[in-house]
């Protein structure tokens, strides 16, 4: 990008911003000039991933799903139907699964294609869950890779490693800890982590804080 | 891991770390709900987008996830006519240019007669 042709600029202008910056701005120019997206639409959706969804969601139908089998066993039947019973669905039409975890099994999600995410039940995803290291490995050795996220299994514990798509994506109902007995819905959501419903780590026990 | 994550509980880490990861991210939802693509359309473009980087070289930490999200973006958006490179670069010029001349303190925007519709799709 030569700079030549603003040499007659005055610099104490604005700072140029990034590259990507003004790609994007381009894009968004050339669609919205195009009729092809509102801008209103995008602000309306970027609005609602910063602030509206995220794990706290997923925490909620999860802390649901221990205190009452009626709704844990829609939730497993069907989870898109019993995540928006809570009011989480939307952002297009795909499937949600649910898939639970018990002392034989331990399920961990991954996207091996890109980053495909419960989305209205977890947000946007880490940063980890979108590296090629974990979309690889997670498949591979998954037993090693849960150990470095500090989550070391029994061996007789069979980890299930789900690979989600466009179409169906999954959520991970972990175990209730034990010593949750006393707690109110709301407690219980406070124990459910992000990384709990992934499958790279468990609900923190109450002890724990 | 190369990056081993924290253990955070709920609360997420900054939504999008930069504006454009949004604009980008927002924009493709956008084009989803319109129709204008199906998301397992934009997963197997995006995703061989992302192998592509990997295969160059590019990072296994996922930080240049939204750098291959930007790129697929323009390519899904050429390839179905909806976009053309020239005017993908007139108005990246064009912002340049804009931020060049506007004031500190100004909202930058572009003129009206910025957009230029090539008439590729």
């Amino acid at each position: 990008m030569t700079k030549k042709e603003h040499h007659e600029h005055d610099h104490a202008h604005m700072l140029l911003p990034s590259d990507p910056t003004l790609r994007a701005k381009a894009i968004e120019t050339l669609l919205v000039g195009k009729g092809l997206v509102d801008p209103a639409a995008v602000d309306a959706i970027v609005d609602t991933f910063s602030n509206d969804i995220g794990p706290r969601n997923g925490a909620q139908v999860v802390a649901r799903s221990w205190i009452d089998p009626e709704y844990r066993a829609r939730l497993l039947a069907d989870g898109t139907a019993a995540m928006a019973e809570l009011g989480f669905s939307g952002m297009q039409g795909e499937h949600m699964v649910a898939v639970e975890n018990s002392d034989r099994v331990h399920n961990v999600v991954v996207c091996t294609l890109c980053s495909c995410y419960p989305w209205p039940v977890l947000g946007l995803p880490p940063v980890w869950f979108k590296s090629p290291e974990y979309r690889a490995r997670v498949v591979r050795e998954p037993r090693a890779v849960l150990t470095e996220f500090g989550l070391t299994l029994a061996d007789d514990v069979e980890i299930r490693v789900w690979d989600s798509t466009a179409e169906i994506r999954y959520l991970v109902i972990p175990q209730r800890p034990d010593g949750s007995e006393a707690l109110d819905e709301a407690g219980l959501a406070d124990l459910v982590t992000r990384d709990s419903m992934i499958g790279t780590g468990l609900a923190k026990s109450p002890e724990a804080g | 891991m190369s990056q081993p994550p924290e253990s955070q509980p709920l609360e997420p880490e900054r939504p999008f770390a930069e504006p454009w990861h949004a604009q980008i991210f927002g924009l493709t939802h956008a084009l989803a709900n319109a129709g204008i693509f199906t998301w397992p359309e934009w997963g197997t473009h995006f995703g061989a987008a992302l192998d592509q980087a990997l295969q160059a070289g590019g990072p296994e930490d996922g930080s240049d996830y939204y750098d291959v999200w930007l790129v697929a973006l323009e390519t899904m958006l050429i390839e179905r006519n909806h976009a053309d490179r020239d005017s993908l670069n007139d108005l990246r010029a064009a912002w340049t240019e804009a931020y060049l001349s506007t004031p500190h303190g100004d909202p930058v925007e572009l003129g009206s007669e910025a957009f230029v519709d090539r008439g590729s799709g």
